[in-house]
């Protein structure tokens, strides 16, 4: 099978906020590809630069403290970072969009939901109005809201939060976007509602071809949802690879021991292995690895130097001197 | 199917109706009938509001012993119909309040959309401007102005107008920055939306309410500083009759004549209430939240 082509690629990305306390450096040197139809994970604990990263490939980094230091942003081969303010306007939306977590703030209260879908389809189609109110209405048919003539009419407040995230998410697709940056999307919906917003989300996926880039600390949607898993720590990916090659055997410490930290059905533990300690501010980073403080195999390399990245594996790779090809094995 | 729909319909997608049971009637009346009056004056009034009859001087409201069904509320020191006066007077109050307010809540918005929305620099530069201006007392400048820039109505409206862009500065601004950080805000951005368009469609509607409240409640604070400042000789100038300036006038009476200070006095407080109450309904009225309950 011949691979999709690369949609989006992100090279040796670096953001930093500049802060009163100094500078944050939020994303450290990202790299990721993303093809056409795949699904890729970016899974850590939080502050650890996943969302960041998805601001900073729409070049929405928060005003004025974000800046993109250095770095390419490759959308279908061009770079995003050296576009001017009015050229990414045309990106967003159209060839890149987002969901965010929360679907009770993602929607404006004043105006029903048709008008914001209209709005949303009017800054990508020359229409008469009729015809958009048309195509809103289309929109939230195709991601499963019922009774959408009448729903097209409702305001935000009177439909639940389930609801609201499908006309988010409508919303994002209206442009028919190649990439959809997807940021912790079914965090505030209940079990139940997650797995039917899950499932909506690989149907829209299926049918348009779309990129997704899947912003998450929940394993269990990584499982179900991703192709390949890139785990971020401290501003860094440090492992990335297959999702399933990945879960059976992680290469990164972090990697094992966010796995570890998993409940598990099948097995009944007393007591939940925890990653002790906390990830280093990020605006005073270690010279060396930045996990070495809490990794139980950290030796004085690991604190000195920061590990390139080595390969793990067939498209899998992992950042640390363990998975060197050379090493004594350990 | 289809009855689960109907269902829907009624229950959470029929339209709010807009609670007019609860609108306040009482004011409600006194707003239009201010309004009438004050511009059918010249058809309403029984007599001319400036026209002297000295024989006829402080008659006592028709009810009083002395009184006449000619002068419903009696009259003055020069025998000028007091009622006639009241609904004269009228219109200078709201001709004021709603030149001071359109110009003052228009800069005030403005301002206040610019300052939360751009933030940092502008918005500490705006907010200095608006402390500033908050800290002059404001009867003290609105004489200043009308000393320096001749009695009138215009002085009048603008002066009230300096005085007030800054408390609707201040509090649009404040409601911009919660607005602001909510996550449609940055979606619109995700969707390729520009600045201004965001300010026009999702920062504007979102303050409109507060906007809209605000105005209202202070209609009544701008017929009293228009009374204030007609009282204290700094106001409209006679003959043409004012509230403020009839309540300065009888007061010099107030033992002998109490209804040459009363009856506009009172006016003052029945219409400055009846403002504040509507604007407590419009406040609820207005929110899609509240309206449907």
């Amino acid at each position: 099978m011949a691979l999709a082509p690369v949609v989006l690629e992100v090279k040796d990305l670096h953001a930093y906020l500049y802060t009163r306390w100094g500078v944050v450096r939020a994303v450290d040197g990202v790299s990721f590809a993303l093809r056409e139809g795949e699904t890729l994970g970016l899974v850590g604990e939080s502050g650890c630069g996943k969302t960041m990263t998805g601001l900073s490939v729409l070049r929405l980094l928060p005003e004025p403290a974000g800046r993109i230091v250095r770095g390419q942003v490759l959308l279908e081969g061009e770079d995003l970072v050296t576009k001017s303010e009015s050229e990414m306007r045309e990106v967003r939306g159209r060839r890149i969009s987002m969901i965010l977590q929360d679907p009770q703030t993602s929607l404006n209260p004043v105006f029903t939901v048709g008008a914001q879908l209209v709005e949303a389809l009017k800054l990508h189609h020359r229409e008469p109005a009729h015809a958009l109110w048309r195509r809103a209405e289309d929109a939230l048919r195709r991601v499963k809201v019922a009774a959408p003539e009448q729903r097209m009419r409702a305001y935000p407040h009177q439909m639940s939060g389930g609801m609201k995230q499908r006309v988010v998410g409508a919303i994002a697709v209206a442009g028919e976007p190649r990439v959809l940056i997807a940021d912790e999307p079914t965090t505030a919906l209940d079990v139940t509602i997650q797995l039917q917003y899950l499932t909506l989300l690989k149907e829209i996926q299926a049918r348009t071809r779309l990129a997704m880039l899947f912003i998450t600390h929940d394993f269990g949607i990584v499982a179900r949802m991703c192709d390949r898993v890139a785990v971020m720590y401290a501003g860094r990916i440090v492992e990335s690879g297959p999702t399933r090659a990945l879960f059976r055997a992680p290469r990164h410490p972090y990697t094992e021991a966010l796995m570890a930290s998993v409940p598990r059905m099948e097995a009944s533990v007393e007591r939940l292995p925890s990653i002790e300690g906390q990830p280093p501010p990020l605006h005073e980073l270690p010279a060396g690895c930045r996990f070495a403080a809490r990794c139980g195999h950290a030796d004085d390399r690991c604190r000195r130097e920061y590990p390139p990245t080595f390969p793990a594996g067939p498209a899998h790779e992992a950042a640390c001197w363990r998975v060197e090809p050379s090493a004594p094995s350990r | 199917m289809a009855r689960i729909e109907e269902g829907l319909e009624v229950s959470t997608l029929a339209r709010p109706r807009g609670d007019l049971a609860r609108l306040p009637w009482v004011s409600f009346f006194i707003i239009a009938l201010l309004v009438v009056v004050a511009v059918l004056a010249p058809l309403v009034a029984p007599h001319s509001p400036t026209e002297q009859s000295l024989p006829d001087k402080l008659r006592p409201p028709a009810w009083q012993e002395g009184g006449s069904a000619n002068h419903l509320l009696g009259t003055d020191v020069l025998g000028r119909d007091v009622l006639s006066r009241l609904i004269y007077g009228a219109r200078v109050s709201l001709i004021v309040a709603a030149a001071a307010l359109l110009a003052g809540g228009g800069v005030g918005l403005m301002v206040g959309i610019v300052s939360g929305y751009v933030g940092g620099r502008v918005d500490s530069f705006l907010m200095r401007v608006v402390d500033a201006t908050l800290t002059f007392p404001t009867i003290l400048i609105a004489l200043l102005l009308a000393v320096s820039m001749g009695q009138g109505l215009q002085t009048i409206a603008i002066a009230i107008t300096v005085l007030i862009w800054a408390r609707f500065a201040r509090v649009v601004r404040g409601e911009v920055l919660s607005v602001k950080a909510r996550d449609f805000v940055a979606l619109a951005r995700v969707h390729g939306c520009s600045h201004p368009r965001i300010m026009a469609i999702h920062i504007v509607p979102n303050v409109m309410n507060t906007f809209m409240v605000l105005l209202t409640l202070h209609i009544g604070f701008v017929i009293i500083v228009e009374a204030s400042l007609s009282f204290l000789g700094a106001g409209i100038p006679p003959p043409t009759p004012s509230w403020g300036q009839m309540v300065a006038d009888g007061r010099s009476h107030i033992a002998s004549a109490w209804w040459l200070a009363v009856v506009p006095g009172a006016a003052i407080v029945l219409v400055v209430l009846a403002f504040n109450l509507f604007g407590d309904w419009l406040r609820d009225w207005l929110d899609p939240r509240l309206r449907q309950v």
